[in-house]
């Protein structure tokens, strides 16, 4: 079996160790780090993700797939850097304002991550000017908010008015989730994605930024 | 009258097995051995780190009619506001596991110790939902004191945001309890700090006051209707 394949069924396994050996690996073998990222390490955590839609694996196994990730993830960074490699999207995300749950955003951001996004993430309690002054400053493609309060799931629609406000409809577009929130509400408040869970967010995600 | 419970950080660790559920693993999936240790490392952090406080206050019905009725944001009908009336005792009450805890995964999550965070966070819930029933139990036995429980009695915990009690009615239930003497404050959004907190009021009474059908309005849309095990389990004693 080739090393990529390798960190993959390694990622896969949650084998996080493993995972950054075999990268440095492939790396002193000068394999192209876009290479050791996509068939590599992002092949192994689709799998992951894929297996966890099927209900193959659970949530624990996907977490420790997502370390693996990250560490493979740390020693390729700098180079794919170097080699002036693009993130599949930048995502700002974060919890809104009154609300501070933050485990739910968490494992959304860390599925992101594990999919080749560059997630920043303003953590919770976030202001809807923040949102959009963190997406303009980074020159991020979208917006994930995170709630779990139906006494804040206003201000999602504030985020989104706001974006429209500034003229930035269609250049950041947004997406919500957490447990009250709906495909309907998403819809209504004129978000552009909405997604129940961490792993059919990056579905979310990777769709609208092939309509981008 | 009003009292402090005092909990032990032991009272509220849960099951291994429960918080693999919390964590939608399904049953009769065996968790491999590394998940095992991670599993019983954050048990060992939830019981150095947890500092559960509870309190409960017995109120009487018309009274608590005010403290329900909040700031007039419920649904139009619920089934507490049928299960109240005809309760033989009710106490607010409210519950906290501490900041710690929440420190804890918070900072878990930054080494990025995902697995080992997430299980400790749903351990934690589900220790605030034990610091409830510890709670519980001490409000029967105040009933039990007082001749007030009988064999049929039960009791069940009723929280606003539930069940078209809106979360607003957390208002009314601090003014009531003051719950900040254990150190839960209210947000302007009803969140109550620290995070691992539970609010709201044990009814008791004869099994079947705390039966109700799914037909209200908060039904409708309820896509958690932890209701009918908790009544199941009312009911069968
Ligand atoms: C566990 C739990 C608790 C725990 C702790 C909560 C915590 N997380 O720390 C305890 C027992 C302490 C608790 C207490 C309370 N809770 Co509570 N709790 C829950 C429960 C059952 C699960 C929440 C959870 O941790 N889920 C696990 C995480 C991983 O899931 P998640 O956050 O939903 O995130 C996933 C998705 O939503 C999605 N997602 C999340 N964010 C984002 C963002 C984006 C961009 C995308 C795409 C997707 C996405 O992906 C995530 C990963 O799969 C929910 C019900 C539910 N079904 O969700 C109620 C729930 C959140 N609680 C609720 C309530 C009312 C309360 C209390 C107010 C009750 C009370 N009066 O005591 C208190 C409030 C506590 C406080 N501090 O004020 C209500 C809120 C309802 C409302 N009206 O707003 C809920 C919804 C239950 C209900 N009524 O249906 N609770």
């Amino acid at each position: 079996m080739d090393i990529l394949s390798r960190i993959a069924q390694e990622l896969e396994a949650g084998e996080d160790e493993r995972v950054a050996e075999l990268t440095r690996e492939a790396i002193a073998q000068n394999l192209a780090p876009k290479e050791i990222l996509d068939r590599g390490l992002l092949a192994g955590m689709n799998v992951v993700g894929e297996k966890f839609r099927a209900h193959e694996v659970f949530l624990p196994d996907v977490l420790l797939a997502a370390k693996a990730m990250y560490a493979g993830l740390d020693l390729l960074k700098p180079l794919l850097i170097r080699d002036g490699v693009p993130p599949a999207g930048k995502i700002i995300l974060g919890t809104v304002q009154g609300d501070l749950h933050d485990i739910g955003k968490n494992l959304v951001g860390i599925m992101l991550k594990g999919a080749g996004f560059e997630v920043i993430d303003l953590g919770h309690d976030v202001p809807p000017a923040r949102f959009i002054d963190a997406a303009t400053e980074n020159g991020a493609d979208l917006i994930g908010m995170s709630t779990l309060l139906t006494t804040t799931m206003p201000v999602m629609r504030q985020v989104v008015a706001m974006i429209e406000e500034r003229g930035l409809r269609g250049k950041i577009r947004t997406i919500v989730g957490g447990a009250p929130v709906t495909a309907e509400y998403a819809r209504e408040i004129g978000a552009d994605a909405y997604s129940f869970d961490g792993s059919h967010a990056v579905e979310r995600v990777k769709r609208l930024m092939a309509e981008a | 009258m009003r009292q402090a419970v005092n909990i032990s950080a032991a009272d509220v660790i849960p099951e291994p097995e429960a918080v693999l559920r919390g964590l939608s693993v399904p049953e009769g999936v065996a968790a491999d051995l590394r998940f095992q240790r991670l599993l019983r490392a954050a048990l060992d952090i939830l019981t150095a780190r947890s500092c559960p406080a509870g309190l409960f206050g017995e109120i009487a019905a018309d009274e608590f009619g005010y403290v329900y009725g909040g700031s007039g944001s419920n649904d139009p009908d619920t089934p507490l506001h049928h299960i109240y009336p005809k309760a033989t005792g009710l106490a607010l009450f409210a519950v906290t596991l501490g900041r710690e805890v929440s420190r804890e995964i918070d900072y878990l999550f930054h080494v990025r110790e995902f697995a080992l965070a997430t299980i400790l966070d749903a351990a934690a819930s589900q220790a605030a939902e034990l610091a409830g029933d510890a709670v519980e139990r001490e409000f029967a036995a105040v009933l039990a004191a007082n001749g007030l429980f009988q064999g049929e009695t039960r009791l069940l915990r009723y929280s606003p945001g539930y069940c078209g009690w809106h979360m607003s009615g957390q208002r009314a239930l601090f003014d009531r309890l003051r719950p900040d003497e254990i150190g839960i404050t209210l947000r302007e959004s009803f969140l109550m700090e620290p995070l691992k907190s539970m609010s709201g009021v044990i009814a008791a009474g004869p099994a079947a006051i705390h039966d109700f059908e799914d037909v209200f309005p908060c039904c409708a849309g309820c896509e958690n209707p932890t209701c009918r095990e908790r009544i199941r389990r009312a009911l069968s004693g």
